[in-house]
């Protein structure tokens, strides 16, 4: 394997749990609800993985934990914001804030064990063909998983009546209520899908980027993700090109690192934040696209019969 | 209704971290009374209440100004650290340097530390419509990581034995104690009372105020009234700001009294709870830091008294701030059970 082929695998493994996050938050935005508890949920999902792993054994169960896990927080978040109407900001941030306590406090006696790395699926034939072969065929399966993702959900948001009527509550949920749309059901849903995605997000974490479990993981891959979805638009397939630019960067600085190079490595692990920052600024230049594709009820609370 | 909510929302949150201690095998009483009464039944844990709490305080007094005018400003932390290095400068670089005036000039440096920090996401979301959320919290990451490198490079004690720690302040760079006889408690507590009854003045007594609560409101009658809403999102964040500064430098010079790699146990992100727990009223956040402030002095202690682990703290600070929310409902609307499959579970307001 050559240097270019590792580099380019170890890309995607960064930039998987991106990836995977972002397109879930895409769906939850895209219905018009705001969930800035992304990493809490994932750190969450961390730890969940993490834990059944450890106790069955299995690391697919593991997934399925981490899954599950993900979407249960974005069910407490759901009834505060949904059910509740309480500011969806707030609720967010304070899910990021029970969730890094939480996965803190659950994880107490899983720290410094060692874990089983969820194996690499290679595709017979198709795995053996140069460069490209292992890239895209040799890969973990939760890589698969977020490939599956942002086609399955382009389609569905673009190609699919439901989808249509997804968005259609992101852009005016009063006149999708008034056409009898039921716009809670809906949020709810996508809220929960977003929890699950982000869930498996941070399984990837824990179960195949690092198999170990260190108290907040996630280290701001939630909020990035996040970021993420303003870079793309609100575009499934930007966010693919989002995630891997940013696994880059991230990739791009470690390698830095163990190169040597006479930068302080504070600096060069600020490298993904500061990165953030200048791309939302470059984005939010572009105000005519910005508008267009954001959804027009992001972050405002949804009371029926008024 | 008003001040009844966040008094049920911390009954929820007490509630809920009862069943949480059961699970972790403690005996919830014990561990509640290890939390709530123990850190305040002696002289010398109340002061150190009175540290933890001026920070809390400050920050959560400067959120609200944020919130209320709808600028979701949540790099409080960055702004403290930023405060507390530019603070720093002082008796970190030039030691020799000591005299009445030195202080003072910490503090004010401090200050406007946290401010210049604050002005970038204000600077970035008035220029060119970038989401204050996202980079106010990208740059607490960035300001952890330059904090760090500092300590562990250029400001590191020379006599330090290679410990990441800058040099030991000079007594005339520490905010004096209050009562050394009985506790550490310094003066930063009183500050933070004070800018704190300043803020709730401003807010309550003054045009300014009125226009940050008009604008957060409603921002189309803010534009026909004529208030400019870009300097709003300056002035929001650079008060948030010069309070966290504040705060950085308040934790330094009166608790540490020198820097380290990290200056604070997450007090920004705390902060966000002590304003929501606080109504977004600055004599609200002065009651709900005390609160917050317990909370990790009561962590602190149940630790050592009953071996729960320190991230138990953490989420009763993330209970009570969802408890809050959820009971905020009751502010806003009027709870009617309704019967009948179609029929919404509560009705308009």
């Amino acid at each position: 394997m050559g240097i270019t082929e590792a580099i380019l695998l170890t890309i995607a493994t960064a930039a998987t749990p991106l990836l995977i996050a972002a397109i879930g938050e895409l769906v939850v935005e895209r219905s018009g609800v705001l969930n800035l508890g992304v990493e809490g949920m994932m750190v969450l999902g961390a730890v969940g993985g993490f834990a059944a792993m450890s106790l069955t054994g299995n690391p697919w169960i593991g997934v399925v934990a981490a899954i599950a896990m993900g979407a249960l927080a974005a069910l407490a978040f759901g009834f505060l914001t949904l059910s509740l109407a309480a500011n969806q900001v707030a609720t967010g941030l304070s899910l990021t804030i029970l969730g890094l306590g939480l996965s803190g406090l659950l994880g107490v006696e899983f720290v410094g064990k060692a874990g089983t790395k969820l194996e690499n699926i290679s595709i017979p034939v198709l795995s053996d063909i140069p460069l490209v072969g292992p890239l895209l065929f040799g890969q973990d399966p939760i890589f698969y998983m977020s490939i599956a993702l942002v086609i399955g959900v382009s389609w569905f948001l673009f190609r699919t009546r439901p989808g249509l009527t997804l968005r259609s509550i992101g852009d005016n949920h009063v006149s999708a209520h008034a056409l009898g749309i039921p716009v809670l059901r809906y949020r709810y849903l996508a809220v929960m899908f977003g929890g699950a995605c982000a869930g498996l997000a941070g399984g990837h974490l824990s179960l195949v980027y690092t198999p170990v479990w260190i108290e907040n993981m996630s280290a701001g891959r939630g909020w990035i993700a996040l970021a993420l979805v303003v870079f793309a638009s609100w575009r499934p397939a930007r966010v693919l090109a989002g995630a891997y630019l940013f696994g880059a960067v991230s990739i791009g600085q470690l390698h830095a690192q163990a190169l040597g190079i006479a930068i302080p490595s504070q600096f060069l692990t600020a490298l993904p934040y500061v990165a953030t920052i200048v791309v939302l600024v470059l984005i939010s230049q572009n105000v005519r696209a910005t508008l267009i594709n954001t959804p027009a009820m992001l972050g405002r609370a949804f009371v029926p019969d008024r | 209704m008003t001040y009844l909510s966040p008094l049920i929302g911390l009954g929820l949150a007490v509630i809920a971290g009862s069943i949480m201690f059961t699970f972790l095998g403690k005996p919830p009483l014990a561990a509640l009374y290890a939390y709530f009464i123990e850190p305040i039944s002696e002289l010398w844990s109340v002061h150190e209440l009175l540290i933890k709490a001026a920070p809390l305080i400050l920050m959560g007094a400067g959120l609200c100004v944020c919130y209320l005018s709808n600028n979701w400003n949540i790099g409080a932390e960055g702004q403290m650290v930023i405060g507390g290095m530019a603070g720093s400068i002082l008796p970190v670089m030039f030691p020799e340097v000591v005299g009445p005036f030195l202080l003072p000039a910490m503090i004010i440096m401090g200050t406007l530390g946290g401010m210049a920090y604050a002005a970038i996401p204000a600077l970035l979301k008035t220029k060119f419509k970038t989401n204050e959320i996202l980079t106010s919290l990208m740059l607490v990451y960035i300001a952890q990581l330059f904090l760090d490198w500092t300590i562990r490079g250029p400001w590191r004690n020379p006599e330090g034995l290679n410990f990441p720690e800058t040099r030991r302040f000079d007594a005339a760079a520490r905010i004096p104690e209050m009562m050394p006889m009985d506790g550490r408690a310094n003066w930063g507590f009183v500050i933070a009372i004070v800018v704190a009854i300043a803020i709730w003045v401003l807010m309550s007594r003054t045009m300014k105020g009125f226009q940050v609560k008009v604008i957060g409101a409603s921002p189309r009658a803010a534009r026909f009234a004529g208030f400019d809403d870009k300097k709003m999102v300056f002035f929001a964040f650079l008060i948030a700001g010069a309070t966290a500064g504040l705060a950085g430098i308040i934790e330094v010079s009166g608790a540490t009294g020198q820097m380290l790699p990290t200056i604070s146990p997450g007090y920004g992100f705390t902060a966000i709870i002590v304003a929501f727990l606080g109504r977004l009223n600055p004599i609200g956040a002065i009651v709900a830091g005390l609160v917050l402030a317990l909370t990790f002095l009561g962590g602190e202690n149940a630790q050592v008294v009953l071996g729960v682990p320190d991230k138990a703290a953490r989420v009763f600070q993330g209970l009570i701030l969802f408890f809050v929310l959820a009971c905020d409902t009751l502010i806003l609307y009027k709870v009617r059970l309704a019967f009948g499959a179609a029929a919404p579970a509560k009705g308009g307001a």
